[in-house]
């Protein structure tokens, strides 16, 4: 079993007063896939932000490493958030720049690099999401399938140590994302980076999830915590059954 | 990446070596390449390629390569298809099997040729060549949207056009009472300094009783209806570029046409005609206040009694003095709209295109308004009204 890389700790959500999510209690393990998955609404884009340290927790901890996040100062927090990337769900590049400059920013920003050597990792980032020679394009000049591989070249920048995922492959045709989830394993594989996905797409759970959460808008906790595979066969939860066989067994 | 490269803060340093050994170029990879590292002279690609040419056959090594990241493939990506297409034996095979992944995932998908956005730096004579070009293409723009806009009201006229009750509405209330805490501020001032400036001069001779004729007629035919096209250009115009241009940049417009409607006659039309109902009620509004600032000064530094103030403005100011700042007020309006609705519909899909369209909304009007004071102005010298 791989070493711990986040640990999430009776996590209480709330906007205001209203509690979205509470006692969230699981572990994302380095180098895995993990899963953020239930139905719309439920929380999950929320979760993600306070995993990413966009909100503070109502009650509860998040762990990155050994170290508690909001126990941490706020000198640390952005040292800690500095070493993980994050791919929105609507790609958020900056519109007024062009694809390289966007992925410069933050190269440019945290490391002493000449720029030479920034246009050389610019171009191979670009590369790696099959890009390559897009470096002047604006984001409103491609398409959105490759607004969101830009975006991803973008999370990627400063070798992030844990990439996070909103809705990767939402509004993409299914092979532009399968040929992005297939993207997102290879980059795993080869950095050996930790990846959190939120994604409602029941082949891309399967195929790329090893472990996974599963979060419930009713009871407003989580139902669930394990691989995808292993919840489909030894859970005895209705709603993750129907969930993850889209409600095909109770027709 | 690895766990070193976190600890391991600033001091690491990576180095790269060149061995030639029995007709091998040996690349060696020493310490860290990470992002954060230093790493001194990197040779060029050209000069690898030099000595591998006479070699014709690279091999990495990497036994004492401390850690890496993506710096490294994107070093080596360059120089890989350098030596390819020399066609130069390459052995990656001492390569981290990580960065192997990477530099194959990366060259898969071709560097696609016809992109053609290769920035080039473009010539002064160019340069003058690119600007006359798009300066016509704004003239036929102008002319595309003064033309809908016709269209649009014409289709208003006959009762034809869609425009939402509602939304007009909010454009009359937005370009009118709420802008008169502005308007009344700074017709009032605009007032005392007019009176002040002629005061200056005419206490001289005693005249001060003229400052009523000098502030009724400047405010009436001038002042008021050029300052409130001043502060609408500014508040109006600018909010109509940047609402127009955010709906743009969202697609928002592209929906409203999609379902079939014209986002002339749904957004232009309301916005511009509500402009041009209010803002002659706004000069008005404004040349009584501005009267009523000269007052303020005349009667309380001057020694001249508000009665005397009053008749000697009715004497002065007549109804055409009134009409022609009415008949300018409601140009301006027409042309701040048009200028405003033209940009922002114009604006491009980006965040700094709203900007820009918004600070072209404002320059536009402004200059557009003193155009057309000075030939209206000239008109009515020459009908000698
Ligand atoms: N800024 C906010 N202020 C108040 N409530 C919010 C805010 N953002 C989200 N919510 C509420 O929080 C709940 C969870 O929202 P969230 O965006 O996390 O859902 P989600 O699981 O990501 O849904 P989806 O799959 O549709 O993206 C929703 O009920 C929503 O109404
Ligand atoms: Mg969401």
């Amino acid at each position: 079993m791989n070493p711990v890389h986040m640990r999430v700790e009776n996590l209480t959500m709330a906007y205001g007063d209203h509690v979205i999510q509470r006692d969230l209690n699981f572990a994302i393990n380095q180098g895995d896939v993990f899963i953020i998955m239930g139905g719309s609404g439920c929380g999950k884009s929320t979760l993600l932000r306070h995993l990413i340290g966009l909100q503070q927790p109502a009650a509860g901890e998040i762990y990155f490493q050994q170290h508690g996040f909001w126990q941490a100062s706020e000198q640390d927090r952005l040292a800690m958030t500095r070493r993980m990337g994050v791919l929105y769900q609507s790609g958020a590049l900056f519109s007024s720049l062009t694809l390289a400059e966007n992925i410069a920013l933050p190269i440019a920003e945290f490391t002493a690099l000449q720029e030479k050597e920034i246009a050389e990792l610019v171009s191979f980032k670009l590369a790696l999401v099959g890009l390559a020679g897009f470096e002047n394009y604006y984001p409103s000049e491609i398409s959105g399938g490759m607004q969101k591989r830009a975006g991803l070249a973008r999370a990627m920048a400063l070798d992030p140590e844990i990439l996070l995922f909103d809705e990767p492959s939402a509004g993409l045709d299914p092979i532009s994302a399968r040929l992005l989830d297939d993207l997102i394993i290879q980059l795993s594989e080869a950095l050996r980076t930790t990846i959190v996905v939120v994604t409602h797409e029941l082949a891309s759970i399967f195929a790329i999830g090893a472990n996974s959460v599963f979060l419930d808008a009713e009871s407003k906790t989580m139902l669930a915590t394990g691989a995808p595979s292993h919840l489909l066969h030894k859970s005895d939860n209705p709603k993750i059954i129907q969930f993850l066989t889209r409600g095909e067994q109770t027709r | 990446m690895n766990d070193s490269a976190a600890q391991s803060q600033q001091q690491a340093t990576g180095e790269v070596h060149l061995h030639q050994l029995d007709g091998v170029l040996r690349i060696e990879f020493i310490g860290d390449w990470t992002q954060s590292a230093r790493i001194k002279d990197k040779p060029d690609v050209s000069v690898i390629l030099q000595r591998s040419v006479a070699m014709q056959k690279v091999r990495f090594e990497t036994d004492q390569l401390h850690c890496w990241d993506s710096r490294l493939p994107a070093y080596l990506m360059p120089l890989l298809k350098a030596l390819q297409t020399q066609k130069i034996n390459v052995d990656t095979g001492n390569l981290p099997s990580g960065v192997q992944a990477l530099l194959a995932l990366a060259m898969a998908v071709p560097e696609r040729g016809d992109t053609g956005k290769a920035s080039q730096p473009v010539g002064l004579l160019s340069q003058l060549g690119i600007s006359v070009i798009s300066t016509i293409a704004n003239a036929k723009l102008l002319l595309t949207f003064i033309g809908e806009t016709q269209i649009a009201f014409w289709q208003f006229f006959r009762g034809r056009a869609r425009v939402r009750a509602a939304d007009f509405f909010l454009c009359l209330q937005a370009a009118g009472p709420e802008a008169l805490p502005i308007v009344t501020l700074i017709s009032l001032l605009v007032g005392l300094i007019l009176a002040f400036v002629g005061a200056i001069q005419l206490a001289l001779f005693g005249a001060q009783i003229f400052i009523a004729d000098l502030v009724g007629l400047g405010t009436v035919r001038e002042m008021g209806a050029l300052m409130t096209a001043v502060i609408m250009s500014g508040r109006t115009g600018a909010a109509y570029a940047a609402q127009l241009g955010t709906m743009q940049v969202n697609q928002e417009i592209d929906a409203i046409k999609t379902m079939g409607i014209s986002a002339t006659e749904f957004l232009v039309l309301p916005r511009i005609s509500a402009l041009v109902l209010m803002m002659p009620l706004l000069c008005l509004y404004a040349n009584v206040i501005g009267i009523l600032g000269g007052a303020l000064v005349t009667v309380s530094a001057f020694d001249v009694s508000l009665i005397q103030y009053f008749n000697e403005t009715v004497k002065a100011v007549h109804l055409p003095d009134f009409m022609i700042g009415l008949f300018k007020s409601a140009v301006f309006a027409l042309l701040i709209a048009t200028a405003g609705c033209m940009r922002g519909m114009q604006c491009g899909r980006s965040a700094s295109a709203v900007g820009d369209a918004t600070t072209a909304a404002v320059v536009d009007s402004i200059v557009y308004i003193v155009i057309a004071d000075s030939v209206i102005t000239l008109i009515c010298d020459q009908l000698g009204i």
